[in-house]
């Protein structure tokens, strides 16, 4: 302790001395020049000069090797660290991970492990850590995350939203609406998408622009593709995902939804709309289905443009039935189901209950029944919630934090924050484990292996992730051409990457295909991002949902509402994990023509 | 191709002499020949000659050779048809026995002498020597960051070129990488479109695409040519239709010649009637599964009882090299006539051929129901991976 500060002192010492040297260099080179020209003098005195420079150097390796045992005793010495910082950073290539490892191995007594799930002991001959974490490239002490997150966790965890629902329901209207609500637009940048929008003749998309940002979609007032964002109720953090309604555009929502926990339906009220999104050929069903097939119980229906309809508790009850009906026959648990009258353009019933004092745009049809009996105050019950207390309510889900690391690359490009020469950004959520900067990775298929650069978590750089952060990694070392969209980046060695197979065995449900499902059928399979043609090669089975008895082996085809067992063959490798090990990465989804024909989990990989 | 000379005996042997004109007609001659054939046509052939003071010098000589054909080789993007076979006929250079590979070259007559002929392969001869041409088509399906090419033709969809690049999506904040990324690929599609269509040849450009997709490149593309002055994409712009598809996949073709308009242009085309007989199959199985049989068993019994109104086969059945598989599918196809079926043969380069070989490559529409044993199961002859039994599966809940 004492004989650190000791030596930081004279270590500070030296570079203050050497730095004078240094400056003063150029003037008495200058000065010594105008001198007789006397070689001796000139050489010593260059020399002298010059020493001090060399003497900098040796204190600083040094230090830097007792760094990390000065880490493991006192976990505060990275604060004397920092004064040595700047001068050290530039040496810090030169010292590889030995130093590190070694005093991983020396630590392992005094702190907790951290997980690593599947990778078991190595067992060989070389030195590596015992706390099977893989060995960080750059020598800094190696973050626990594990107990980081416990710790922190109620500041990081986020819920991932989906908000789906048919065409022009009014979904990035809704949620542009109340992200400005909620402060995270300023108002001239409104004022500006409202000035904007009503010269294009699209007034009533200003709140959408919020959200739908490309020319494109702007100017067509359409939804295209998903777009992020995060905002925060009063007691939960949220990644927003805004998904396109338009049929043609399922496969980006399915990208969406893939990421997400919750969701919010939007329905709209109008008469007339609602049952055109509600009927066959709709997206309200099509949605609903696809997100409960990627495993999202908890839902709010937010039952929007009921002004148009003034606010009619009649429209508003039969709506509920009905889609109350429907969703409870998909799978969804009553008490998972909310629903919201909302208005997302007049922002009526979103972030303020509509008795709140100082919401003027309360409309008095909706007060007269929208009322919350279990909450009375003053005799007279209180208006019911508003869509942000729905919010606020969802159950936090598991997250698989201790399993191998796994990220699903969503989006990727060149470039980051640390200069863009042979660095890639990723972007995905993260669908179990952990990662750190520093971590080394795998891409699969491929096998490239890079290091961690940078971590941003919803746009904020941060030293570490687990599993349910929406991030954008930038990775070292891997080049651009390794990657593609359903990449997945997972632990490097000794961790076990994820299998890429062209050939495995999956349990679908089928819905109502145009045609039924035969032997060698051809199709759309979608796993998260990724859509890859395959073909169903072989139907093994039909089976009896409720029992799992089979019904028929090695039937002709498939009838509409069956469960079956099949083998699916695809043309590329694609990245999968049997749904038992891994909910997030086990799913797929089966389209053709345009329409969701099967759902399904996977449960048999075969390697050839 | 032109149909010269034509000689079969009572016995079904005999020879055909022909040429092949386009490279559409190797395809056809692709299927027609078969191991054990024998093929007479000119080649060049490197032929060594041993001079007097020892030194050896190869000569490339033009020669006739009969050979006895043994292995086929078709390049579909190039067109190239090599046969590879041993010699048979007494040759001033070539001796008896020896190996040759011919390269079939076109606009050079050539004859073909078969042990057997079967309707099959002569059905063929008249179909390919049809004078009446069918318009080209071109095809380009696309989704954002995928685009495929393709050249249609009666009998074949060759996929010229397939553009797949990454288009980074919109960030908050930052669509710039996006619309450069899209541009970019919109860049390629063109230069693709220019270097691979020849619009001489071709009478429709067909755009598929799911969403905005094909406007929005159509817009970009018109308005590249305006830029560069490109005189061709300008005045052939009236040959571009496009058309709704669910995705950017060679699959998607199917779709676009369901379209009405598509019909219209292209009603009497091969590849509209595949794939109407390929709808029309899928609609029976879906009402009427008693009805609609695909797999050579099934379809056999079908036609025992003389059930068969449509059959469809694909001419990859009949390229086999086992001459008893071969011959159970013609016995099969002869059987079907018999019985005034209307018998289709599929080209296996079409997309519904490929559908169609997905499930086995036989299947048909039979005139009454006809009920097969329920209990028995859809047998195929590939091998089964040794299963355990499905045990507890988890809590699957997906509806």
């Amino acid at each position: 302790m004492l004989f650190e500060t000791i030596y930081q002192i004279i270590q500070s010492l030296f570079i203050f001395g050497s730095s004078l040297c240094l400056a003063a260099y150029p003037a008495v080179s200058i000065l010594l020049s105008k001198l007789p020209k006397v070689p001796v003098i000139l050489i010593f005195a260059h020399l002298f000069l010059l020493a001090p420079i060399s003497s900098f150097c040796l204190p600083t390796l040094v230090v830097f090797d007792q760094a990390p045992a000065a880490a493991v005793s006192k976990p505060a010495a990275a604060a004397s660290k920092t004064t040595v910082g700047p001068a050290v950073k530039g040496l810090d290539q030169l010292k590889i991970s030995n130093a590190n490892s070694a005093g991983n191995s020396d630590s392992n007594a005094s702190r907790p492990q951290s997980q690593q799930g599947l990778s078991s002991t190595p067992g060989t001959g070389t030195a590596t850590p015992t706390d099977s974490g893989t060995p960080l490239v750059k020598t800094k002490r190696r973050i626990d995350v594990a107990a980081e997150y416990a710790k922190h966790q109620r500041d990081r965890d986020t819920i991932n939203l989906v908000v789906v629902g048919h065409v022009d329901a009014g979904k990035s209207t809704l949620m542009g609406h109340l992200l400005y609500a909620l402060g995270q637009v300023n108002e001239r940048t409104m004022r500006k998408f409202e000035r904007d929008a009503e010269k294009i003749g699209k007034g009533s998309f200003a709140y959408a622009w919020v959200l739908d940002e490309t020319e494109e979609e702007r100017s067509r007032g359409v939804t295209m593709d998903v777009a992020t964002s995060s905002f925060a109720t009063k007691n939960r953090k949220f990644t927003l995902l805004d998904s396109p309604g338009h049929r043609d555009f399922v496969p980006n929502m399915i990208s969406g939804a893939s990421r997400a926990d919750v969701a919010v339906l939007v329905v709209d009220a109008s008469t007339g709309e609602f049952e055109s999104g509600f009927d066959g050929n709709g997206q309200t069903r099509e949605h609903a289905i696809l997100i409960r097939s990627l495993g999202v119980r908890q839902l709010v229906v937010a039952v929007n443009k009921l002004d148009c309809v003034d606010w009619s508790q009649g429209r508003y009850a039969d709506i509920l039935d009905r889609l109350l009906a429907f969703l409870t026959g998909c799978g969804y648990l009553r008490e998972d189901v909310r629903f919201v009258p909302v208005s997302g353009l007049k922002g009526t019933n979103l972030v303020r209950r509509i008795d709140d004092n100082g919401d003027s745009a309360a409309p008095d049809e909706l007060r007269s029944w929208y009322v919350d009996e279990t909450d009375a105050t003053q005799g007279k019950p209180r208006a019911g919630p508003c869509l942000v207390d729905l919010l606020d309510t969802f159950t936090m889900p598991e997250r698989p934090v201790s399993k191998a690391f796994r990220l699903a690359v969503t989006d990727f490009f060149r470039g980051g924050t640390f200069g863009s020469s042979n660095s890639v950004s990723v972007s995905g959520r993260i669908a179990q484990g952990h990662v750190q900067v520093g971590e080394r990775v795998v891409v699969v298929p491929g096998g490239a292996t890079g290091v961690v650069r940078s971590i941003d978590v919803d746009y904020v750089s941060e030293e570490w992730a687990v599993a349910g952060d929406s991030v954008v990694l930038m990775i070292q070392e891997v080049d651009m051409q390794q990657f593609s969209i359903g990449s997945v980046v997972c632990a490097g060695p000794p961790a076990k990457p994820i299998a890429a197979v062209q050939r495995f065995e999956a349990q679908l449900v089928v819905f109502d295909p145009q045609v039924p499902i035969t032997n060698g059928f051809p199709a759309l399979m979608h796993i998260q991002s990724l859509n890859v043609p395959v073909v169903v090669h072989k139907i093994i089975e039909t089976l009896d949902q409720r029992t799992g008895e089979v019904v028929k082996r090695r039937p002709r085809h498939i009838r509409k509402g069956a469960t079956a067992r099949v083998e699916i063959r695809s043309e590329t490798p694609v990245c999968l994990e049997v749904f038992k090990e891994s909910k997030e990465l086990g799913r797929v989804m089966l389209r053709k023509n345009g329409e969701t024909i099967a759902a399904g989990i996977v449960t048999q990989l075969f390697s050839k | 191709m032109k149909l010269l000379n034509q000689a079969i005996e009572k016995d079904q042997s005999g020879y055909v002499r022909l040429v092949p004109e386009e490279p559409e007609d190797m395809w056809h001659i692709y299927n027609l020949i078969q191991k054990g054939d024998q093929l007479q046509a000119s080649t060049i052939r490197g032929v060594k000659s041993e001079s007097s003071t020892g030194s050896v010098t190869t000569d490339r000589i033009r020669v006739k050779l009969t050979i006895s054909i043994e292995d086929v080789f078709f390049d579909v993007q190039a067109g190239a048809l090599r046969i590879n076979g041993r010699n048979i006929a007494e040759n001033r250079h070539v001796g008896i026995g020896q190996y040759h590979t011919l390269d079939l070259e076109m606009n050079q007559p050539f004859t073909l002498s078969k042990r057997e002929w079967d309707l099959i392969s002569l059905q063929r001869i008249k179909d390919a020597s049809d004078i009446t041409k069918q318009a080209d088509v071109a095809a380009v399906t696309m989704h954002e960051g995928l685009a495929v090419i393709c050249l249609l033709t009666q009998y074949m969809t060759v996929v010229r070129q397939r553009i797949e690049v990454a288009i980074p999506r919109k960030r908050k904040g930052s669509t710039s990488n996006y619309e450069k990324g899209l541009e970019r690929f919109y860049d390629q599609v063109c230069r693709a479109i220019k270097q691979h269509i020849d619009f001489n040849v071709v009478k429709v450009v067909i755009l598929g695409s799911p969403g905005f997709v094909r406007d929005q490149f159509f817009d970009y593309m018109m308005a590249q040519a305006i830029k560069t002055e490109d005189k061709i994409l300008m005045e052939n712009k009236a040959k571009f239709l496009r058309v709704h598809t669910s995705s950017g996949h060679k699959g998607a073709l199917e779709e676009v010649m369901r379209d009405p308009q598509i019909k219209a242009r292209l009603a009497d085309t091969k590849s509209t009637q595949e794939v109407k007989a390929m709808d029309d199959f899928y609609q029976m199985l879906n009402n009427n599964p008693d009805r609609a049989f695909y797999g050579y068993e099934d379809v056999r019994k079908a036609a025992d009882n003389g059930a068969i109104g449509t059959l469809m086969v694909t001419d990859e059945l009949f390229r086999a090299a086992d001459i008893q598989t071969r011959r159970k599918y013609i016995n099969l196809v002869e059987d079907s006539k018999a019985t005034n079926a209307n018998v289709l043969v599929f080209s296996s380069l079409h997309v519904s051929g490929e559908q169609l070989q997905q499930l086995t490559g036989v299947a048909a529409i039979l005139n009454f129901p006809l009920v097969i044993d329920s209990d028995a199961e859809y047998s195929s002859s590939d091998d089964d991976d040794a299963r355990k039994a499905p045990g507890e599966d988890e809590d699957i809940d997906i509806v």
